[in-house]
């Protein structure tokens, strides 16, 4: 890393004066139920904000020169403000990307937002194929974003992202998933699948193995020039000298933060929790008052300690790893994480797993249906 | 015919920051965005955001580091700064004053 990124990335670990990647997950109402769903989604919260204080919150990041928001849900499409919202985030300066299932983009949705401008779409899949994707995402949701898809290209919305969480059952796919994208038009964007909402439950049946995250780390030193990762996997930077492109830093409270459908504010879209909860919109000072001055910003924004990872000669390529994922499999913070590629997340579980593990806290999961056909199937297939 | 732009050298062009460029102030200097193609740069220099927001009052990219007093050791770190901004489509080309 060159000198002046150091001392970039030095400064930005003591905080912007506004976030760069400002995640709003809109709704907790969801037609889906992934099993690794970040937010624990399915139910509308009936204390979700209101068309007025979502747009007041939009005029504070508009003060702020916030650049874009990125949208979530959810699914976002339910809110029935969605396009108002979108419009007046857009007109106020501020663009938006938002993720979405693709169920409510048809022919018509798909021309409209093509018309507008600052507006970039990610469609979240996670298999090539319908076997692979629905076992995480629910039964029909492949053919349910292939033609959100078709509809977006035939509405000539231009280039739209696909958007991968990468597990151990879809790894082996990332070259389809490239040339899916490429097929479409579209930029391909991979995420680390994180134990976060209902990922807690799923993730130790879902998470790549050791020798996966190698074949991730070298597919991205291969193809990773076109392809967004959200700077998710700086943790595999441990596996070799050249690092994968990005900060390599943990840009929570420091440059990333999240709002929830509620208001709350949290330091990233991974730790939806009170321990990590900065405050809510809804207080005095709004979101600007949360992000300049909040306790837990302010903590987060101080030096780390490496704490047990400070005698690892990897510490300065992985920084640690991921704050989310080491907390909701039990790993102080200041441990490893729990995917170390050298192997210090394992014993780090097993001297957690006497403890308790903390739960996700707000779960907005649908009640469970002991019978039903469109129930999704929680044992997953293994290949 | 004879090519005359791409002759000319960084410090002969002349420059502006494109329309759909927005620049935050920031502890460190300021982040460009290009609302058009979303990149988003750093400037890691308060000096380097005051010689970008300076380029249109200028005539060339020399004029601007001299009217902004840059000391000429470090123009190559400026030169470096600029030449990112340009590919990535931040700054561009200022039209051609008629009368010049």
């Amino acid at each position: 890393m060159s000198a002046t990124k150091t001392h970039l990335v030095e400064q930005l670990k003591e905080g912007l004066d506004a976030p760069i990647c400002l995640t709003w997950e809109l709704t907790y109402a969801c037609n889906l139920e992934c099993v690794h769903c970040l937010s624990s989604s399915g139910r509308r919260d009936p204390r979700e904000l209101t068309t007025a204080e979502a747009k007041a919150v939009l005029d504070e990041l508009h003060d702020l020169q916030v650049f874009y928001i990125n949208i979530g849900g959810g699914e976002p499409m339910i809110r029935r403000d969605f396009f108002e919202l979108l419009e007046y985030s857009i007109g106020r300066g501020i663009g938006v990307k938002f993720s979405t299932n693709g169920a409510f983009i048809d022919a018509d949705k798909a021309e409209r937002l093509a018309s507008m401008d600052a507006l970039d779409i990610q469609i979240s899949l996670d298999g090539t194929d319908a076997v692979t994707n629905d076992a995480v995402r629910g039964e029909g949701s492949y053919d349910t974003a292939i033609r959100a898809m078709n509809h977006l290209r035939d509405a000539g919305f231009g280039e739209f992202k696909i958007s991968v969480v990468v597990t151990r059952h879809n790894v082996d796919q990332l070259d389809e998933f490239k040339a899916l994208a490429d097929s479409f038009g579209a930029q391909l964007r991979i995420t680390r699948l994180r134990p976060s909402g209902r990922g807690a439950d799923s993730w130790h049946d879902l998470h790549p193995t050791q020798a996966q995250q190698r074949q991730i780390y070298e597919w991205l030193l291969a193809h990773g020039e076109n392809v967004l990762t959200g700077d998710s996997f700086f943790h595999l930077n441990a596996l070799g000298e050249e690092p994968l492109p990005g900060l390599n830093m943990c840009g929570a409270g420091r440059v990333v933060c999240l709002i929830d459908p509620i208001g709350d504010v949290y330091a990233c879209p991974f730790v939806i929790h009170d321990e990590f909860k900065a405050g809510s919109v809804r207080d005095e000072g709004g979101f600007t008052r949360v992000w300049k001055h909040s306790d837990l910003f302010a903590e987060l924004r101080e030096p780390q300690s490496a704490g047990a990872c400070a005698s690892c000669g990897s510490y300065d390529a992985c920084q640690g790893g991921c704050m989310a994922a080491k907390f909701f499999v039990g790993i102080p913070l200041d441990g490893p994480d729990p995917e170390c590629v050298d192997g210090h997340g394992e014993a780090a579980m097993l001297a957690a797993s006497a403890g308790e593990r903390p739960r996700p806290m707000m779960d907005h999961s649908k009640p469970v249906r002991v019978t039903g056909p469109e129930r999704v199937p929680v044992s997953l297939v293994r290949r | 015919m004879t090519s005359r732009a791409p002759n000319k050298t960084l410090h002969d062009r002349r420059l502006a920051l494109h329309p759909q460029v927005a620049l935050r102030p920031e502890p460190f200097g300021a982040l460009a965005y290009h609302y058009g193609n979303r990149k988003l740069i750093f400037l890691k220099h308060p000096d380097v955001v005051r010689v970008v927001r300076s380029l249109d009052d200028h005539d060339t990219v020399s004029d601007t580091l001299h009217a902004c007093d840059i000391d000429p050791l470090r123009w190559p770190a400026f030169d470096a700064a600029l030449t990112s901004l340009i590919e990535s489509e931040m700054l561009h080309e200022r039209h051609q004053d008629p009368s010049g």
